[in-house]
C-alpha cells in the first residue's frame, strides 16, 4: 500500500493513467457536439444568416473540465484509495485475546469486536496462530489456538454476559497457558477482585496490552420505595466523567400496553460516583412498574427490573350488609373506600368471595361473629401472611366476641359494653391521641389536634396488652390493636370506620395509618430460613445488552441459594417466580459500587484514537457517476436536444433511480369523484358474485323507480369494498348476507361504526323471510349476528306501525321484498305515550342507523337493462302487486334516508299549524 | 382517364394515380357542401333564370318579352327581366413541389394536402356555381362538369420533384379568375412575373399562401443543419435559437412583398397556417371570388 497522508492507495499504479488527462483534454476539445439533421422548407429564407456567436463549436471547457473530474475519479476509484489505511502492528508468537464480555462491555460491545477484527486482521497478515477467551464464558477445554481465519466465523458467538467474570476460574485457565504469549485484553473498564493475579499471570507469559473504550460504565442500584414513589439510585465508575442521565421507568398502562411511565434525570454532583434519582410516582402508578432504565445504555447494569416489592395491594372490604336505605356517610365502609381508592385494589363481597381472591388485606367493619369455617379459613389465610384490619362497632360492642377467652382473630380480649366519652349523658371530654411510641408502626405521624374519639370498645387487661398496643388514647386505653398470626396479622381499631365514633376516619391520619399498616405487610425480607424448601423458577432473564428474554428452560434455583444470590452463570439475571412471589434478581447488588479498572503502569493502554479505515473507492465511483449523468444532461441541453419531453423523462429517470416513499392517497379520487359527483346508492360487496350481481341490478332498479316518481334521482350504484373503500360518501348501504362472506377486519369495522354514528344507514338483508319464523334461525341470521357484534348497533325493536318509515313517500303497511311477510327491525324509538300530546313518535330524531329484515330487496327491486323485473315473484297479480309494494319500501327507505325526521315533522304540521293559529 | 380504348398497363396506372382521388373528393365535397351556395347572380339584368325586375317596355322589346300578367294589372307594358347569370372562368395554380409536403408534426397534414384539399373544395363549389375551373398544371382550358373534377383531383395528386414551385400563368384565359396556393417561400420573382403577366391580361385573383405553423414560429435550438425537402439546400447553424428572429423578420418581409405585390395587381392576398381550421380558408377563398370586381 502507498500512503499519501491520510489516504492510501492499495493499487497505485492504477493512478499512472491520470497522466492520460491532459491528451484526453485535446482529444474531447477538438470534438464539437453532432448537429441534429432538419428538413425545413423555410431553409430559403436561412440562407445567409450567420451565427452571433462561433464559439460553442467547441466543447465548453467547463464541460471538458466535468468530463475531466469523472475520468479523474474513476481512475482514483480504481486505485483502491482508502482513508485512514491502518499500518501493520508487529508481533510474533500466539496471541490471547481476553474479553472481559461482563454487562459493562455491552454499549460499546461493537467497538470492541472491531478491536478484535483488526487484531485477527494482523494476526492473519502474519500467520500468527490466535485464541479468544471471554471471560464470563470460559471453554470447558481451556484455551484453544486457531488460525485467525478460524476464529472470524466465531466471533458473533461472542457477546457480552449480564454478570461479571469469575476471575478465580479465570486465573485457572490463564495459569494453564505457556509462553510465549502475547496477550491483549479488552478490558471493560471495571476493577476487579483478583485482577491484578491475572495480569500478573499474563505478564510473565509475554507482552500484555489492554484495550479500552474509555467509556464509563454506568449502572443502576437497588430501588427504594418512598412515600412518593421510588428512589433509584444512578452508580458510575467515573466520578467525573458524566454529569447526568435520564432514567425512565417503564410499566404497563391500565390496558396492560408497556410504555414509558416517568422520565427523570440524575445530576452528578463533582466529584460524585454515584447520584439519586427520586420518581414521583403516585403508588397506583408505582406498582404497574415493571423495569427502570438508564436512557440510550444497552447493558444489563443499566437495567432495573422490579418485583412484588411495588405491587399494588389487594383489600378486600366486607361489612355486614345495611338492611335499610342506609345514608352513605353513615356507611362503615365509606371512608375505607375512599382511603383506599387509588392506593389499593379493593375488592367487595361475601367473605368467602373474599378469600378466594387471597387479597393482602381484608377489612371487617363491625362484624361481631363469623361462622366456624369462616374464622378457620380466615386463620389460615392470616397463616399465609395475610393482614387482617377490624374496626369495632356497635355490633362487635354489644356481642361476646373475646370476652372470656383469646379470639384468633381479635388481637385483644374486650371488656362487655365499651365506652362513651363526652355524650349528653357522661362526664368526660372527647378523648384526643396520644403520640405513637417508638415501637409503633405508626411511629412518626403527627396526630392532628382536632382527632377525637368519643366511643370505644376496651381491651381487657392482659399481661400481653402492652406488647399489642401500637396506638393509644391520651388516658392510656388502647385504640389500635395487633397480634401476628403466622406470616400475616391481625390489627384491631377499637373505633368504628365511620365518622359515629371517632373522627380519625376524618382525618389524613387515617390514610396514613392506613398506609403504615399495608406497607408493613409488604416488607417482608426474605431470609433463607423462610424460604427453605422453595424454589425459584427464572421467567424472564437479562442478557448482556439488556434485553428481556423468556427463560423458562432454565433451571429452578432452591429458595436459601437465591436468597445469597448474585448475578451469575447458574443465576442469570432476571425475574424469578415461585408461586405467587415473583423476585427481581438485578446485576447491581444492593452494596456493590463501580470502581474504575487499575492497571500496572507498564501495560500499555489502548484506546479507540484511532480512526477506521475506510475504503473511499464506492464514493469515487458514485461521484463518477454523477458526474457523467450530468454530463449527459449538460450535453443534451448543448447540442439543443433537451426539449421539454426529453428533459422531463431524463429528469423521471434520474428520480426513478432514486428510493421513493410515496404512499397511496387514503381515498382513491376516481373513487370519490364518481360517488360524490352524483348521488349513488352503495351496496356492500360480499364476494358471491351472483349475489353481487342482483343487488347491483337491484339497487340500479330502485334508482330507476326514485328517479321515474321522486326528486331523488341517483346515479348507477356502486359497489363497496369495506376493507378499502371510504364509506362517509353514501346515505344508504345495502348489505346482503350470504353464509360465506368474509368477517371483516378490525379497520372496516371502525369504518362501519364511524358511518353508522355520522348518520348512515345500513339495511341489513338476510334474504331469508321465506324460512325464518319467530324462534327459528337460518344461516345468514347466524353469520349476520356474527358479522353484527361488534357493530354499534342500538337497541332494537320491530318496526311499529307508526314509524316513519311508513309515511315517509308511501303510505305502507308492510315491507315486502322477494318475500313477504317478513318483519324488519329497527332502532328502538321512545316510549310513544311518554311524550305528552304527541300522538306521534317524534323523538326519534335521527335516522336508524340501521334497518334490518329478510325480504330479499334487491332481488325484488332487480331490472334488467330494458327495465323489465329480472326475478319472478310470486305469482300474476299478485306477484306484481308485491313488487310493487317492495319497490315503495326502497322509495320510502330512501326518502327516509335523506330526509330524515323531516317527513314526522311534516305529519304534524296541521297540528302546528293549529297551534300557531290559537 | 378520358381514353376509353382498353389498355391494362394504363388503366392500372390510372386506378392507382386515382386512388387518393376518392378521399380528396369526398372531403373536398364535404367542406364545399358546408358552404351554402347562393344563386351566381351578376346583380345585372341578362340572361338567367332568376327574375330581376320589371320595366316599362320600349320601342324593340319584341312582343313575347312582355310580361302580360304584369302589364294586365297597369296601363302600360312590361317587361319581365331576368338577373344576369354568367360563368366565370377561375384558374388555379398549386404548388405541387417538394416543399409543400412538410408538416413539423405528425397530427398536422402537410401543406400540399391542405392545399389540394382547399383547391379541390373550391373548385367543386365553383362548378356547383356554374363556373368552369381549370387547374394550372394540367394546361387544360377551363371546364364544367364531373370529368373536369376528376381531372383535377388527378391534377392535384400528382407531385414535382423540384424544391419550390413557380406559378405559371401564360396559359390562363384573359379577364378569367385566378387562385394561387403555395408556401411562396421559393424565388419571389417568379411569383411578381407571373402575377404581372397575368394582371396584364385582366386577370384578377388572389395569393394564398400555406403555411406550416413551425415555419412561422420557428422552434429550433442547439447545433442543427437546416435542409431544403430534396435535401439541396444546406444551412448549417451552431445555435438554430439565435436565428429565430431573423427568420421570422426575413418571414414578415417575404409576406410583405407578396401582400405587396398583390396589391399593385388589385389581387388579395392572405395566409393560412395548416393548425387553423381549412372550412375558414375555404370562406376566405370563396368569399375573395365572390366579392367586389
Amino acid at each position: 500500500m502507498w500512503v499519501l497522508g491520510p489516504i492510501g492507495f492499495s493499487a497505485p499504479w492504477v493512478l499512472l493513467a491520470l497522466l492520460a488527462l491532459p491528451i484526453l483534454w485535446l482529444l474531447l476539445r477538438a470534438v464539437p457536439p453532432a448537429p441534429i439533421k432538419r428538413r425545413f422548407p423555410g431553409v430559403a429564407l436561412l440562407l445567409g444568416l450567420t451565427d452571433e456567436e462561433v464559439e460553442t463549436d467547441r466543447t465548453p471547457w467547463w464541460l471538458l473540465l466535468l468530463r475531466m473530474l469523472a475520468v479523474a475519479a474513476l481512475i482514483l476509484a480504481f486505485a483502491g484509495p482508502v482513508l485512514n489505511p491502518r499500518a501493520e502492528r508487529g508481533g510474533s508468537g500466539p496471541l490471547l485475546i481476553l474479553l472481559d464480555a461482563s454487562w459493562a462491555s455491552a454499549p460499546d460491545w461493537a467497538v470492541r469486536m472491531g478491536q478484535v477484527n483488526q487484531s485477527l486482521d494482523a494476526a492473519q497478515a502474519s500467520d500468527r496462530t490466535v485464541c479468544i477467551l471471554a471471560a464470563t464464558d470460559l471453554p470447558a477445554e481451556g484455551c484453544v489456538f486457531r488460525a485467525a481465519s478460524d476464529w472470524r466465523s466465531r466471533l458473533p458467538g461472542f457477546v457480552p454476559a449480564p454478570y461479571a467474570a469469575d476471575m478465580d476460574v479465570l486465573e485457572a485457565v490463564v495459569a494453564d497457558l505457556s509462553a510465549p504469549l502475547e496477550t491483549l485484553w479488552i478490558s471493560d473498564g471495571l476493577q476487579r477482585d483478583g485482577r491484578e493475579y491475572v495480569t500478573e499471570a499474563l505478564q510473565s507469559l509475554g507482552p500484555l496490552s489492554v484495550f479500552e473504550t474509555g467509556m464509563t460504565p454506568v449502572a443502576l442500584g437497588a430501588i427504594e420505595v418512598t412515600e412518593g414513589g421510588a428512589s433509584v439510585p444512578v452508580l458510575s465508575a467515573d466520578a467525573n466523567a458524566i454529569e447526568e442521565v435520564t432514567v425512565v421507568a417503564f410499566g404497563t398502562d391500565p390496558a396492560g400496553i408497556a410504555r414509558v411511565l416517568a422520565t427523570e434525570t440524575a445530576e452528578f454532583a463533582a466529584g460524585e460516583a454515584a447520584a439519586t434519582v427520586e420518581f414521583d410516582l403516585p403508588p397506583e402508578l408505582r406498582a404497574r412498574v415493571t423495569r427502570f432504565e438508564i436512557e440510550g445504555v444497552a447493558s444489563a447494569g443499566a437495567k432495573r427490573l422490579t418485583d412484588d416489592s411495588l405491587k399494588r395491594r389487594e383489600v378486600g372490604l366486607m361489612s355486614i350488609r345495611d338492611s335499610g336505605e342506609g345514608l352513605q356517610l353513615l356507611s362503615h365502609l365509606h371512608y375505607l373506600r375512599s382511603a383506599l381508592t387509588g392506593r389499593a385494589d379493593v375488592i367487595e363481597g361475601s367473605l368467602a368471595d373474599l378469600l378466594m381472591a387471597n387479597p393482602d388485606v381484608i377489612v371487617l367493619a363491625d362484624v361481631a361473629q363469623l361462622s366456624g369455617s369462616e374464622s378457620a379459613d380466615l386463620i389460615a389465610w392470616m397463616t399465609e401472611g395475610g393482614q387482617l384490619l377490624r374496626f369495632a362497632g356497635p355490633r362487635l360492642a354489644a356481642s361476646d366476641v373475646a370476652r372470656t377467652e383469646d379470639d384468633p382473630l381479635l388481637p385483644v380480649r374486650l371488656r362487655a359494653g365499651g365506652r362513651t366519652l363526652g355524650g349528653a349523658m357522661s362526664w368526660g371530654e372527647p378523648k384526643r391521641l396520644r403520640p405513637f411510641s417508638e415501637t409503633s408502626p405508626f411511629y412518626g405521624l403527627t396526630v392532628p389536634e382536632d382527632v377525637s374519639v368519643s366511643s370505644q370498645v376496651m381491651a381487657q387487661p392482659d399481661p400481653e396488652l402492652a406488647s399489642r398496643v401500637i396506638a393509644t388514647l391520651e388516658d392510656g386505653t388502647p385504640l389500635v390493636t395487633r397480634k401476628p398470626v403466622g406470616k400475616g396479622q391481625v390489627v384491631l381499631f377499637h373505633v368504628t370506620a365511620n365518622a359515629e365514633w371517632s373522627t380519625l376516619p376524618l382525618s389524613g391520619l387515617f390514610v396514613d395509618m392506613l398506609d403504615r399498616l399495608s406497607v408493613t405487610t409488604q416488607a417482608i425480607e426474605l431470609s433463607a430460613e423462610d424460604l427453605e424448601g422453595m424454589s425459584f423458577q427464572p421467567t424472564q432473564a437479562l442478557d448482556g445488552f439488556g434485553r428481556l428474554e423468556e427463560a423458562s428452560a432454565m433451571a429452578p434455583v432452591a429458595g436459601p441459594e437465591f436468597v445469597a444470590a448474585r448475578a451469575s452463570t447458574a443465576t442469570p439475571p432476571g425475574l424469578y417466580q415461585s408461586g405467587e412471589t415473583v423476585r427481581a434478581l438485578n446485576v447491581v447488588a444492593p452494596d456493590d459500587a463501580l470502581i474504575l479498572a487499575r492497571w500496572p503502569a507498564d501495560v500499555p493502554l489502548i484506546g479507540v484514537t484511532q480512526a477506521q479505515e475506510r475504503p473511499l473507492a464506492p464514493w469515487l465511483l458514485l461521484t463518477a457517476l454523477a458526474l457523467l449523468a450530468a454530463d449527459i444532461l449538460v450535453s443534451l441541453w448543448l447540442s439543443g436536444r433537451l426539449f421539454g419531453l426529453r428533459a422531463a423523462s431524463v429528469l423521471l429517470m434520474a428520480l426513478l433511480a432514486m428510493p421513493q416513499d410515496i404512499r397511496a392517497q387514503e381515498v382513491p379520487d376516481d373513487f370519490a369523484l364518481a360517488a360524490t359527483d352524483e348521488l349513488s346508492l352503495a351496496y356492500v360487496i360480499t364476494g358471491n358474485p351472483d349475489v353481487d350481481s342482483v343487488s347491483e341490478a337491484g339497487l340500479s332498479g330502485l334508482s330507476r323507480v326514485l328517479t321515474a316518481r321522486t326528486s331523488v334521482e341517483p346515479a348507477e350504484p356502486i359497489g363497496v369494498d369495506l376493507e378499502q373503500d371510504p364509506l362517509g360518501f353514501f346515505p344508504l348501504l345495502y348489505w346482503p348476507i350470504t353464509s360465506d362472506q368474509a368477517i371483516p377486519s378490525a379497520e372496516a369495522y371502525a369504518k362501519l361504526n364511524t358511518y353508522i354514528r355520522t348518520g348512515g344507514m345500513i339495511l341489513f338483508d338476510t334474504r331469508d323471510a321465506d324460512v325464518a319464523g319467530f324462534g327459528t334461525v337460518t344461516p345468514t341470521s347466524a353469520k349476520l349476528e356474527a358479522l353484527a357484534r361488534v357493530l354499534d348497533v342500538p337497541a332494537l325493536e320491530q318496526i311499529p306501525q307508526d314509524h316513519v318509515l311508513t309515511r315517509s313517500f308511501y303510505l305502507l303497511r308492510e315491507f315486502p321484498g322477494r318475500h313477504a311477510g317478513g318483519t324488519i327491525w329497527v332502532e328502538a324509538s321512545a316510549d310513544a305515550e311518554e311524550v305528552e300530546g304527541m300522538p306521534f313518535r317524534n323523538l326519534n330524531d335521527n335516522v336508524t342507523p340501521v334497518v334490518i329484515g329478510g325480504g330479499d330487496w334487491a332481488s325484488a327491486w332487480a331490472m334488467d337493462e330494458r327495465g323489465f323485473p329480472l326475478l319472478p315473484i310470486g305469482r300474476g297479480y299478485s306477484g306484481d302487486q308485491q313488487r310493487e309494494m317492495a319497490y315503495r319500501f326502497g322509495v320510502n327507505l330512501v326518502i327516509y334516508v335523506l330526509t330524515g325526521n323531516y317527513k314526522s315533522d311534516q305529519v304534524h304540521v296541521p297540528a302546528l299549524l293549529d297551534r300557531l293559529g290559537q | 382517364m378520358t381514353n376509353q380504348r382498353p389498355h391494362t398497363g394504363l388503366r392500372a396506372r390510372a386506378e392507382t394515380l386515382s386512388a387518393p382521388m376518392p378521399p380528396l373528393l369526398a372531403r373536398a365535397e364535404q367542406l364545399a357542401r358546408t358552404l351554402l351556395m347562393g344563386g351566381h347572380g351578376r346583380r345585372q339584368s341578362g340572361m338567367g333564370d332568376e327574375f330581376w325586375q320589371y320595366r316599362p317596355a320600349q320601342a324593340g322589346d319584341p312582343g313575347r318579352a312582355i310580361d302580360w300578367r304584369r302589364s294586365g294589372r297597369s296601363d302600360g307594358h312590361y317587361v319581365r327581366e331576368k338577373e344576369w347569370q354568367a360563368a366565370q372562368s377561375v384558374h388555379i395554380w398549386v404548388d405541387l413541389s417538394a416543399s409543400m409536403g412538410f408538416a413539423s408534426k405528425e397530427s398536422l397534414p402537410p401543406k400540399s394536402d391542405r392545399a389540394a384539399l382547399l383547391a379541390m373544395a373550391l373548385s367543386i363549389l365553383l362548378m356547383k356555381g356554374g363556373e368552369r375551373v381549370a387547374l394550372a398544371s394540367l394546361g387544360t382550358p377551363p371546364r364544367i362538369g364531373a370529368l373536369q373534377t376528376r381531372r383535377i383531383a388527378e391534377g392535384l395528386s400528382q407531385k414535382a420533384p423540384e424544391d419550390y414551385g413557380a406559378p405559371d400563368a401564360s396559359l390562363f384565359l384573359p379577364h378569367a379568375r385566378a387562385v394561387f396556393l403555395s408556401d411562396f417561400l421559393g424565388p419571389i420573382e417568379a411569383v411578381e412575373n407571373a402575377v404581372a403577366a397575368a394582371s396584364d391580361r385582366g386577370i384578377s385573383g388572389m395569393i394564398y399562401q400555406i403555411l406550416d405553423p413551425a415555419e412561422e414560429a420557428f422552434p429550433y435550438q442547439g447545433r442543427t443543419v437546416f435542409t431544403s425537402m430534396s435535401g439541396a439546400i444546406q444551412h448549417e447553424t451552431l445555435r438554430a435559437s439565435d436565428l429565430k428572429t431573423r427568420y421570422q423578420e426575413r418571414l414578415a418581409e417575404r409576406k410583405d412583398r407578396l401582400a405587396k405585390i398583390a396589391h399593385h395587381a388589385g389581387w388579395r392576398f392572405a395566409t393560412h397556417h395548416t393548425d387553423h381550421a381549412d372550412l375558414s380558408a375555404l370562406l376566405w377563398l370563396y368569399e375573395a371570388l365572390e366579392g367586389p370586381r
